[in-house]
This record gives C-alpha cells, structure tokens and sequence, in this order.
C-alpha cells in the first residue's frame, strides 16, 4: 500500500522539484508520524462515557461526562422507545436492549456498531453476568429469556417463561446477581426464577411461584442480597432473600395501597438497586402519590413521604444523601428531590417537559436528566440544585454511564 | 371514514342521520381540530407508547395494531380507552380526553399502516 501511495506521489514531488531518489524510504517515516498522530488523536479512556438514547430517532449519543461532549452519534438501532443498556466490565462496549427484540454491541472506543441481532419479537431489558460473559434479556414475545455471548451475540441458553397449561409469561426485572446467576419476575404468572448459569450447557431454573399478581418489574441491593419485585396486581413487594432462598418469599407492606383507593398509573414505574441509601430502601407506591421508605433490617414502613404524582424512577445519589424522583404524566414536569438526612423533600425542580430517566456521575457531583419533549438532556450540581449546562438530544428517554459496568444488578 | 359519512350526512340529509344516529352515533361526533389532534397524536407516541410500544406492536400493554383490534368494536374500544380496564395495568383517560378524542383515536389506530 505505501509503495502504492509513493509511486502515485512520485509525479507531484517531480512536478515540485523533489525529486527523491527513493521516495518510498523517504516518506515512510512521513506516513508514519501522520498514522500515529492519527491514532494519539483518537486515544480514550472510556470510564467517563455515556450513552444516551434517543427514542424515536431509533439512536445513540456517546457522550463524556467530564467534558459533558456528544462524541458520537450510532443511529439505525431500531424501536428504542423502552430502552436500557448494560457494559461491558472493561467498559469498552455498551449493549443496548430494544423494544422490538433488538441486541445492538457500541464499541465505546471506536464509536461504531461492533454487532447487531434481533433476538425476540418484543423485548424490555437485560443484564450482564458475574464474569461479564453473557448478556441475558428479558423478552415479552416469546415470553421468557435468552442468554448471549457478550463477545459474539451467538445464543448461549433459552429459557422460555413457561407456566400454567404451557403458556408463556413476559419477562421483567431481569437482573444478574453473584454466583453467574440471573433473576426475573414473571409478569403474568406471578413467579420469580433464578437462573444459575455456571454451566451455560445445563442452566439450573429454581422457581417461586404465587409471589403475588403481576410483578411489574424489580431490583437486587448494590450488594446483591435481596431481590425485590413490585407488584402492579396487589398491595405490596415480594422480597426473595438470595443468601436464603429456602425462605421463599416474603410480602412486603401486603396491606399497604388497598385496590379501591388505588390512583390511576400513567406510566409503570420502574425499580433499579439505586433504591437503597443508608439503613433505607426507597421504593415508589404504586397508585398512590408516595415515596416509600422501607427499614433495610426488618423491611417494615419507616416513612410515606407524600409527592406531586405517580413515582416512577427513585433513585439514590451514589453516596446515598439524595433520592431523586421524577413522575408519570401528567406530573412528569417536575423532579423531587429527598434529603436521606431527615427524609425530607429538600427541593422540587422544574427542569423542562417530560423527565423521564435520571442518572449520576459514578460519585454523584452531578445528575444528567432526560428531557423528552425539550429534546435535551439538563445536567445539576447535586450539591447546590443548580443547573449546570444543557446539551441537545432528540426525545432522549435514558442516559447510561459505563460505571454501571461494575455494579450489581446494573 | 369519518369525512365519508360526512359527505354522506351532507347529501343525504336528515332522515340518513336520524336512521344512523340511533346505530352509530359515535361515528358522527365531531372530530377534533386539527391542533387537538396533533396533541392526542403525540399522547398516543408516548404515553399509550409507555406500554403499548412506540410502534403500537405491544408492550406491557397489548399491541394496537389494526389487525388486533378488528372484530372489537368501537364503543367496546372508546370505553376502554376512557374508564380504563379493572385487573390491568390499562387506566381511564377520561381526565386527558373527551369521547369524540377516543373515538378519533381508535379511528386513527384502525387506519395505522404500521
């Protein structure tokens, strides 16, 4: 290629009177220095990046949280309307789980697609396993979850949600948990299952059966202890004790929000492990307009803190001193914030129309807010309640940074 | 459909509508204006979207494609949509919509090409 590249040079020195009498030798080095300059030029770390989805675009802004940049943009990623994403624990990729079934690998590094599948019909999200091996999703059609490698996308293990007379429940909650396991939430059957994937050849399935009606999604604790599913179909939480699971399952608040006096819900609201700060776990009430505060001990009510709607994300500063909470329509202007201290709303915010996904910086000096309707994503000072900058984004619905590589159940 | 019946209405005058009022009345409400639907568009993305998939292919919720939803008929649909369904996650948007903004949106989700 360089002999190529010289002799086709070769006139333009002649023409300028540098006539090299080995031109190849001479540019070598020439090309070189411009080849390493390049690479220099591109070289990153990359755990300090993010991804945003942009839902109706079908997109994915790679973005720095330091220099809070857009590095790139990957379109073609098909219905990203509920997206989320997982990395890798080198953090070089990001996987992003679709709506319609959808399984696309970003390399971080080189901002490009590395590989894409369509795995299932419907699908809701995925988790990344112990050893970051595997990547299992959580499918509504076919009901149930497929397993893949994370360095080929090539099909490990299918583990249809089968109940009742052979019929398929969709999937949710699906979070990865020690011990290379996997755990979900059947939403139609009322069960949980644990996937042990030691050996992906002969995947181990233990299944809890009547946890309740319609768990609508779950989280495991940073620690990866408790498993904790919502139900939408009567009062209350199923808690499945992973250090314990001869227990079963224990009901949490069973006689809390009774069905006749249930709110309407105009948007699930979603459970991730950033719930838990200090002695608590935050949890949203479903059909009512509350944040609930649960004793990490004795899983018992400590608070109801009273907000604005239907809770949808509560989620906890990193250093677990703030829970921040945006809200179902037609309340999703607003975003609460609650002072852990004395379980207080310290502040209300107004950021735009349509907060939908919120997400730290790996130690919580800033927040990053999805602002759909705004199209734009508002960054805070956590400690001040300031707001910082704001970077454009087409209806972004979630914004994922690689620090979650390294948490439990992220 | 909708503009159909209204020429129909116009040429055929009172006795057509007398006759259809009784079957179909829901089918002759007024449709929304032209800024009312650009908003009910928008609340159908993104909020019916939440569950029943940006695409309408399904999601928590069923999918609402017009396949799935032929041999439901319309008033079975604009109830559901306004009081919601008991037992499912589906609530009642009656305090976002008015009847003739139901039915304008079933009629919108029969003709979906999707």
């Amino acid at each position: 290629m360089f002999t190529t590249i010289a002799r086709r040079l070769s006139p333009f020195f002649v023409k300028h009177q540098l006539n090299f009498k080995r031109p190849i030798k001479t540019l070598l080095p020439v090309l070189g220095f411009l080849l390493s300059f390049n690479v220099l030029a591109e070289l990153r770390g990359t755990g300090d990046l993010g991804i945003v989805i942009e839902r109706e675009a079908g997109a994915a802004l790679i973005i720095n949280t330091s220099q809070r940049t857009q590095l790139a943009k990957i379109t073609n990623l098909g219905d990203l309307s509920h997206a989320s994403v997982v990395f890798s624990r080198d953090q070089r990729y990001a996987f992003i789980f679709g709506r319609d079934g959808g399984l696309s690998k970003i390399d971080l590094l080189q901002d490009k697609l590395d590989k894409r599948i369509i795995q299932a019909g419907n699908s809701i999200g995925g988790a990344i396993s112990q050893d970051g091996k595997l990547i299992a999703v959580s499918n509504y059609t076919p009901g149930g979850v497929k397993v893949f490698s994370s360095d080929t996308l090539e099909l490990v293990a299918d583990i249809p949600a089968t109940y009742a007379d052979g019929k398929l429940s969709k999937v949710v909650g699906l979070v990865d948990a020690p011990g290379q396991r996997f755990v979900f939430s059947l939403f139609d059957a009322g069960e949980i299952w644990t996937l042990d994937l030691k050996n992906p050849q002969n995947p181990l399935i233990e299944k809890f059966k009547n946890i309740g009606k319609l768990p609508y999604d779950a989280l495991i604790t940073p620690d990866g202890h408790y498993y904790i599913a919502g139900l939408f179909g009567e009062s209350g939480l199923a808690l499945l004790d992973l250090w314990n699971t001869q227990l079963g399952i224990k009901r949490i608040l069973p006689d809390y929000v009774k069905s006749e006096e249930k709110l309407p819900v105009y948007k699930m609201p979603h459970l991730e492990g950033w719930a838990v700060a200090d002695d608590y776990v935050f949890v949203p009430a479903i059909g009512k307009h509350e944040v609930l505060v649960l004793n990490k001990q004795n899983w018992t009510l400590v608070k109801a803190i009273p907000v604005p709607g239907q809770p949808v994300f509560v989620m906890a500063r990193p250093d677990g001193r703030q829970v921040w909470v945006n809200f179902a329509m037609p309340d999703n202007h607003q975003l609460q914030v609650i002072d852990v201290k004395d379980l207080s709303l310290s502040k209300n915010l107004s950021p735009g129309k349509a907060v939908l996904h919120m997400e730290f910086t790996p130690r919580g000096e800033q927040v990053w807010v999805a602002i759909r309707d705004d199209n734009q994503v508002v960054i805070y000072d956590t400690e001040t309640l300031q707001e910082i900058t704001r970077l454009p984004a087409e209806k972004p619905n979630g914004i994922f940074f690689s620090a979650r590589a390294n948490k439990i159940g992220l | 459909m909708l503009a159909l019946i209204g020429r129909y209405n116009y040429f055929l005058g009172g006795l057509f509508l007398v006759f259809l009022s009784g079957v179909m009345q829901p089918v002759l409400a007024a449709e929304p204006s032209s800024a009312r639907q650009n908003e009910l568009l928008a609340l159908l993305k993104n909020d019916c979207g939440a569950c029943h998939g940006l695409t309408l292919q399904g999601g928590m919720g069923p999918a609402l494609l017009p396949e799935t939803l032929s041999g439901k008929p319309d008033d079975f649909l604009v109830a559901t949509i306004l009081n919601g369904r008991k037992g499912t996650a589906m609530p009642p948007w009656q305090t976002f919509m008015t009847q003739d903004d139901a039915l304008w949106l079933v009629h919108v989700l029969r003709k979906n090409k999707q």
